[in-house]
């Protein structure tokens, strides 16, 4: 009888066993039929999803592509030189989110020219405002820590006042671009995700000296949308120049030739590397407010590679007398 | 209200703001940022910072002050800091709850049972303050390396609040990268599991902060203890006893942190928090003789000279042992520095590093600057290690005093090192690629990287003439197409040099204009160039800073390197023969 039971409880408890590990070997070969790799890992360079960024321009008017305003006050030469061009509202229409991408790269102070001016970034943020803009962002990925250079610049507050948001870039924002016949923008990682949903895009630049490039305009200031270890381009800086503004096709940008920094450039750090020319350039191309631009430094266009180079891809003038730029001086 | 409700609440208080005051050390201006937050104020309440910098450098450095309002009241009242204040104390107290609620009352009593190795924390004190009061030069401040209150606050600056901050990004100025943050998770978290063994293992065992108290709670006017011997020995009051301090024989008062389990737990009121001495008497002192203390003391006293044998503040100084601007000479420094990673934290740009164990003990945990982590080595404009330094180890310099200006001009500024090129690794040195990355984000004016220029020819770059077509200039060999243009390329022959536009496999186009075009015929052998900027640097000029080095874009070792030579903060480090 105990016997019997003894038997009865050992076949159970082998069944019992039986069906356990006959789940166990199931989910095993389960696990592995699901996650079979027949082909082992590539490269890790395959192609990812690459993104494009819109095309912000506006449609050209005769006449209204360039604008030089001289005068002491950012306010209101900017004001003035946008008012040349057609107004404000010919690039933001009511409702619209627009990205302002100033040159934030370095935590200095404003006094010292080697970033965009926060008073000018403020008023343009205002005039977007005024025009009915529902949202107005602005960023830029600087070089020194991002937090820092916004604050201490003083854009971050300016801008805000003025009533637009300040987006401090994250990894998240990133994104890969390739450049349609570019040759050094190639699957590589770009400044995206703001941008993204802009429906106008306005950079805005201080003239200063650049040793490598000869000088930091309008067009070196999308340099920033640069990812990844960006600072290798600059054994070819012409070229990622010139591609830059290939790829960034802005609403409109502007030249801020009030101080110039005329040495020790990008970064000055001294009220004694700037000049004071009293220029504000308003323009719908690149190209050609860079090269009046360089003017201010002494250079000719013929000194900066990059930009017959854009121009020969179609980008802009360097002849910006033949846009005959719209003028006015203010005191 | 019972009294330990009354110390739960206090305890939760201390670590809400203790984890507040880790959180809002960043740099801003929201509400959640630094602004004015007393973020350093739980390492000035603490009298082994205190104490062990008066021993290591005879003076009582402000702020410290604070320390003496904790000193003051544990003579008043025993160790109230490790049972209701201390943050360390209280994760501690947590975890060991975890660890012990749901075993058997006997397990628990003798969980809480005194053991004699409880003593080894008044050796640990004895030779850290050993250690710090050595009559010389060579005295150093290593109290932070267990003192509990820099250890909880570098474990929740550089650990916790980065990791758990990761995807959220909103209490740190950049994502945070902290170099051997797995030696502080090793000490933090094994602290914190040794709870599971035995509850408050680091408090009665380790902590030379608990050892601090006891010695100076050892006069407290009330003390816990039995108020009559009508006590049935049921032992209920070790049950949850926190310090490990016997209650229901004769009470350790060295042990006791004060938490008030037994008073709670006592069902026949016996305990009490009286002036009397406890009814079943108690022990007093700590459980360490008096010759065991003193031979530790002096075991500290030699432990300090045998650290400088390896003459680190010498010859064999540590060239990548850079401090932060503000930072003391190294040997005073290294008296004040506690270890807790406050500058680490609030460094915007994440380039202040604890430091390993390759500088030697002392070094562990010292701020040192990384200029290959973080956004962009130390950023000029800024000044906010010294800020939130509890001890003035890097003091809290102005704008003016770093970068000498004002009332500093006749000093000059900072110098934390001094960049040196590897004209080896470096781009136009070595490759002749232009590139000159560190010269533009050099920060200081004029600059300290300055440029030579240079016309090389490129590899195979001899060509020649074959016929020529307006600019265009059709050579014999074959070119790569395009490989020069970009405006770095020249073609050159005798005197004349002429830029180069573009180029297709067989022919260069070159700048209209300029000499060259005018006097090539057919047949000439021309050179093709690069033009180079080539940097160097101005020793009188570099701060040390390190921008160059973090943005030089020769990865991993880079091209251009800051080394500790050439600090402003030691003489006997100095390498310019004029300031």
């Amino acid at each position: 009888m105990t016997e019997q039971t003894g038997n009865r409880l050992e076949r159970r408890e082998l069944l019992l066993r039986s069906v356990k590990a006959g789940v166990s070997i199931a989910a095993a070969g389960l696990v592995s039929a699901a996650l079979y790799d027949s082909d082992g890992p590539g490269s890790g360079l395959d192609a990812e999803s690459l993104v494009t960024f819109k095309d912000w321009a506006v449609t050209p008017e005769p006449g209204r592509t360039m604008s030089i305003v001289r005068g002491p006050d950012r306010r209101a030469t900017v004001t003035k030189a946008i008012d040349l061009l057609g107004g404000i509202r010919r690039f933001v229409k009511q409702g619209q989110t627009v990205a302002i991408k100033p040159n934030v790269a370095f935590a200095s102070p404003a006094m010292l020219g080697a970033t965009a001016n926060p008073e000018l970034v403020a008023e343009v943020v205002k005039l977007c405002r005024d025009a009915g803009a529902k949202r107005v962002i602005v960023t830029d990925n600087p070089i020194n820590e991002a937090a820092s250079c916004f604050m201490l610049t003083g854009i971050r507050g300016a801008a805000e006042l003025a009533g637009a948001k300040v987006v401090l870039p994250r990894q998240s924002h990133f994104r890969s671009t390739s450049l349609e016949g570019g040759r050094l923008i190639r699957s590589w990682p770009v400044y995206f995700e703001p941008f993204a949903r802009a429906d106008a895009l306005i950079g805005i630049a201080p003239v200063k000296h650049h040793q490598r490039s000869g000088a930091s305009m309008t067009m070196k200031n999308w340099y920033g949308l640069l990812g990844g270890p960006r600072n290798v381009f600059h054994q070819d800086i012409n070229t990622i120049i010139a591609e830059l503004s290939m790829m960034v096709k802005p609403s409109l940008v502007i030249l801020d030739g009030t101080e110039v920094m005329m040495t020790n450039g990008p970064t000055g750090g001294s009220r004694a590397d700037l000049r004071r020319a009293d220029t504000m350039i308003a323009s719908c191309d690149m190209v050609a407010a860079d090269s009046f631009g360089c003017t201010l430094l002494g250079l000719k266009p013929a000194d900066l590679p990059y930009l017959a180079a854009a121009a020969r891809a179609g980008v802009g003038t360097t002849d910006y007398q033949s846009l005959k730029p719209a003028s006015a001086v203010l005191s | 209200m019972k009294i330990v409700q009354a110390r739960q609440i206090s305890q939760v208080f201390f670590f809400a703001m203790f984890v507040w005051f880790s959180i809002v050390s960043s740099l801003g201006e929201k509400l959640w940022q630094i602004r004015g937050w007393p973020v350093k104020w739980f390492l000035h309440l603490d009298p082994l910072a205190a104490i062990g910098t008066v021993l290591s450098t005879h003076t009582l450095y402000r702020p410290l002050l604070w320390a003496l309002v904790t000193i003051v009241l544990t003579i008043v009242f025993g160790r109230f800091f490790c049972g209701w204040a201390c943050p360390f104390g209280s994760v501690h107290h947590f975890v060991g709850y975890l660890g012990r609620h749901d075993k058997s009352a006997a397990r628990k009593i003798q969980l809480n049972a005194y053991r004699k190795a409880q003593a080894l924390k008044y050796i640990i004190l004895a030779v850290l303050l050993g250690m710090a009061a050595f009559p010389s030069v060579a005295a150093t401040l290593q109290v932070g390396l267990l003192d509990p209150i820099p250890l909880v606050t570098r474990s929740f600056d550089l650990l916790l609040v980065p990791l758990l901050d990761r995807s959220a990004g909103i209490a740190s100025a950049t994502e945070r990268f902290y170099e051997g943050a797995w030696l502080v998770l090793a000490v933090f978290g094994t602290a914190v599991l040794l709870n599971l063994l035995i509850p408050r293992f680091y408090c009665r065992f380790i902590c030379p902060l608990g050892a601090l108290f006891a010695i100076l709670g050892r006069f407290a006017f009330w003390r816990i203890g039995k108020r009559s011997g009508d006590c049935i020995n049921c032992r209920a009051c070790e049950r949850s006893c926190e310090g490990g301090c016997e209650p229901a024989g004769r009470i350790r008062m060295s042990e006791c942190v004060l938490c008030f389990n037994c008073l709670d737990d006592c069902g026949h009121e016996v305990i009490g928090y009286q002036r009397r001495k406890s009814a079943t008497g108690e022990v007093t002192g700590p459980d360490v003789s008096r010759r065991g203390f003193v031979l530790s003391l002096a075991g500290g006293v030699f432990a300090a000279p045998s650290l400088r044998l390896a003459s680190r503040l010498g010859g064999n100084r540590g060239h990548t042992i850079i401090r932060p601007p503000g930072a003391l000479g190294e040997g005073e420094f290294l008296k004040r520095c506690v270890k807790c990673g406050k500058c680490m934290r609030i460094c915007p740009t994440n380039v202040i590093q604890p430091g390993g164990i390759e500088g030697g003990l002392e070094n562990i945990w010292t701020p040192v600057l990384n200029n290959r982590i973080g956004s962009s080595g130390c950023q000029l404009n800024c000044t906010a290690c010294g800020q939130v330094c509890p001890t003035s180890a890097v003091r809290p310099i102005t704008l003016d005093e770093k970068l000498g200006r004002g009332a500093f001009a006749d000093d000059g500024p900072i110098r934390i090192g001094t960049a040196f090129l590897d004209k080896n690794r470096c781009l136009p040195w070595a490759m002749d690629k232009p590139c000159i990355v560190c010269e533009e984000n050099c920060p200081v004016s004029p600059k300290a990287i300055y440029t030579q220029e240079l016309f090389n020819m490129v590899r195979g770059g001899v060509v020649t003439v074959k016929e020529l077509a307006g600019d265009s200039i059709v050579v014999e060999q074959n070119l790569p197409p395009g490989k020069f243009a970009g405006g770095d390329y020249y073609l050159a022959a005798a005197e004349h040099r002429s830029k180069i536009i573009d180029n297709t496999g067989s022919s260069v186009e070159i700048v209209t204009g300029g000499n060259l075009r005018a006097n090539l015929v057919p047949g000439a052998i021309i050179a093709i160039q690069v033009r180079l900027q080539r940097p160097f640097v101005d020793i009188e000029k570099c701060i040390g800073c390190g921008v160059c080095e973090h943005e030089c874009p020769v990865g991993g070792k880079k091209a251009i390197r800051v080394s500790a030579v050439g600090e402003t903060r030691s003489p006997d480090r100095r390498l310019l023969l004029e300031r």
